[in-house]
């Protein structure tokens, strides 16, 4: 079924809507505050609504094989940049538009107004974070990932005072170094296969030999340092905890999906290139995602329960949940990627949902802390911000209760909630694997961890609620704001929408994880894509033009 | 040739390595500078070590590709540079930041108990 022509141009959209907003907004200053809002909202959900449609595209019958293919100025793959928009792709830009939609409406109230260039830094934030989920080259990787972490430096110290300062300083520091990583193991990657293109890699990983290999496997190695630093894998993720409690709230919901970033360019890549098909290769480093990702999981429960601060605990909540992403990528089981992905939906959404609400929390032992009397004078800002005054939303106390037993049913993993479908989900997984197969021990090992990560969860959550809410001595409901109590709400309703839609999500995520451990499909996809023929570049292919 | 050059860049990322884990911020950022053109020189290196070949001409015919040098390390170290250097100069402005608040060039933002 053919397509008009402008709808191959919507997997660009992703990348190029929110650069171009960024863009625009950078020359208007801060007096323009409310049309500079209105401009990233309608950015926001321009690209929800493009997400949902590559989404639609690529379970639908639009695209042979589900596969979208976009070759950036019409240079036939692996010569030029392929974008590729798949399941697993369009399901990520659609958290990521779920996530950015909330941040932005939580930070209407005040946010975005104590700094400058929140709402360019934003955009750019989105245009790296998209364009790391589309792109099919390793090098355009790198570069996505330097719009994305240049961004995060800028929002993580929006609302400078010194303790986001320390916290940046450190996270900065770390990221450069682990983007000199990065840059070496594509290097290597290059010297060892000749190609930076994902499927065309894939193509020749099987046919190398000897030394090749070796140097292959240390730069993909090198490589996955970088994301593993950012996916916050033990003993690389000493920086989240202090970088997420320092963060401002929405920053801190968007810092939430880049530690999920990470997590997907293994996914992705390892799934593609180490496959059972890689030759030589084969299998590589997958044991070292495992162990890797069962270390994390302990580290992460271990720091929970260790953690005072809210913001150090939803920390250590997201150290868990990048740890058990890691292991079942490692596991390398379809079903167990299946339930995986499930997982990586709830509790990205769950993690933000409560890095939100720790906010809205503190204000009940704090009631003026509300106030950012500071910050503002530093920036001399000349619009004061809206005062928290007029009527909040009735019944604050209650709501507030309610949300945070929702986050901690979530993050723990109990009923009836998502986490537990999560968790029933790669429980079930991890005992019937294979007709035959027997539960391996790294089996009840994994699933031992998971469940000592969820009761380490759920007492952290507990000892908290309970000193908050239950054993603080005057409790003063605080006011809160619709725009606060929303994004919240949404993000919640969503993760009850996630139970109650269980069975087609878990439909929509096998087939996307069978599309992963096809990876032949996807090679033939991207390295056949036709040129758009009788335009500049198009000629210079030697591809055989393919009837659309 | 190959062994100067991987002993030069050995030295430069060892040396950035050994800085970048120094307490001071004005160490960090050498170190950082440092591991930066390591790894630039690196990347530029992994299209192989050529001696007056061209990365591209334009000419007739088909080109010959054993008498061109690979024009694409030479096209990403220019993105890595410009990357690079901007992303330090970005740091820099944190660390004087850092320095303002806080009153000292420590990593941590405060003096350990020396």
């Amino acid at each position: 079924m053919s397509l008009p022509s402008w709808m191959q141009h919507l997997i660009l959209v992703p990348v190029l809507l929110p650069l171009l907003c960024g863009a625009l907004l950078l020359p208007l200053n801060e007096s323009h505050h409310r049309l500079k809002y209105g401009v990233n909202f309608a950015s926001v959900l321009g690209l929800l609504a493009t997400a949902l449609v590559l989404m639609g595209m690529a379970d639908g019958e639009q695209w042979p094989t589900g596969i979208g293919v976009y070759l950036a100025a019409n240079w036939a793959a692996p010569f030029g940049i392929a974008l590729v928009a798949d399941r697993l792709a369009a399901l990520m830009l659609l958290l990521a538009a779920v996530l950015a939609l909330a941040a932005l409406v939580y930070s209407a109230q005040r946010w975005s107004r104590v700094g400058v260039h929140f709402h360019s830094l934003f955009q750019f934030l989105l245009m790296g974070v998209n364009g790391a989920f589309l792109t099919h080259d390793l090098f355009n990787l790198f570069v996505f990932f330097e719009v994305m972490l240049a961004a995060s430096y800028g929002l993580l110290l929006h609302g400078y005072n010194t303790t986001r300062i320390r916290a940046g300083l450190q996270y900065i520091a770390v990221n450069l170094a682990a983007s000199l990583f990065f840059l070496i193991g594509t290097a290597l990657i290059y010297a060892s296969t000749g190609t930076l293109n994902m499927a065309d890699l894939a193509v020749r990983v099987p046919a190398l030999t000897g030394t090749d290999v070796v140097l292959l496997e240390v730069g993909v190695a090198v490589l996955a340092i970088a994301f593993l630093v950012k996916s916050a894998m033990w003993p690389l993720g000493f920086w989240l905890p202090t970088t997420y409690a320092a963060a401002s709230p929405p920053v801190a919901a968007m810092l939430v999906l880049m530690t999920k970033v990470g997590a997907y360019a293994i996914l992705r890549l390892w799934l593609l290139l180490f496959s059972d098909e890689a030759g030589a290769a084969a299998g590589f480093g997958y044991e070292a995602l495992l162990w890797g990702g069962m270390a994390t999981i302990l580290f992460g429960a271990a720091g929970l329960l260790a953690s005072e601060v809210p913001g150090r605990l939803a920390g250590y909540g997201a150290i868990v949940s990048s740890g058990t992403l890691l292991a079942v990528v490692g596991y390398g089981q379809p079903a167990l990627v299946t339930a995986g992905l499930y997982y990586l939906l709830g509790s990205t959404m769950a993690m933000a949902a409560f890095m939100l609400l720790i906010e809205l929390i503190e204000r009940i032992r704090s009631p003026g802390a509300a106030l950012l009397a500071v910050t503002m004078e530093a920036f001399a800002i000349e619009e004061k911000p809206d005062e928290p005054v007029g009527v909040g939303i009735p019944g604050a106390l209650a709501f507030l209760g309610l949300a945070f037993a929702g986050c901690a049913l979530i993050i723990a993993g109990l009923p009836p909630l998502s986490g537990f479908v999560a968790k029933f989900g790669l429980f079930h997984a991890l005992l019937n694997w294979g007709p035959d197969a027997a539960v391996t021990p790294y089996s009840w090992a994994l699933m031992g961890l998971i469940l000592f990560s969820g009761l380490a969860a759920i007492i952290a959550l507990m000892r908290f609620g309970v000193r908050t809410f239950w054993a603080a001595g005057a409790v003063m409901p605080p006011r809160l704001q619709p725009t606060e109590v929303l994004p919240v709400g949404l993000l919640l309703l969503l993760c009850v929408g996630l139970t109650v839609a269980a069975g087609p999500v878990f439909g929509y995520l096998e087939r996307t994880s069978a599309d992963l451990h096809r990876p032949g499909q996807y090679i033939d996809s991207v390295l056949s894509a036709p040129v758009v023929p009788g335009v500049a570049g198009g000629r210079a292919a030697n591809v055989p033009e393919v009837g659309q | 040739m190959e062994i100067v050059i991987a002993v030069a860049i050995g030295v430069l990322f060892g040396s950035g390595l050994w800085l970048v884990l120094r307490p001071r911020t004005f160490q960090l950022i050498t170190g950082l500078l440092l591991m930066s053109y390591a790894v630039n020189l690196f990347i530029f290196i992994m299209g192989r070590l050529w001696v007056d070949a061209p990365p591209l001409t334009l000419g007739d015919g088909p080109p010959d590709p054993s008498a061109y040098a690979d024009p694409l390390p030479q096209a990403l170290v220019l993105t890595a540079i410009v990357i690079g250097f901007a992303t330090t100069a970005l740091y820099l402005v944190v660390m004087i930041g850092s320095r303002g608040l806080t009153g000292t060039d420590h990593v941590d933002g405060e003096e350990g108990d020396e």
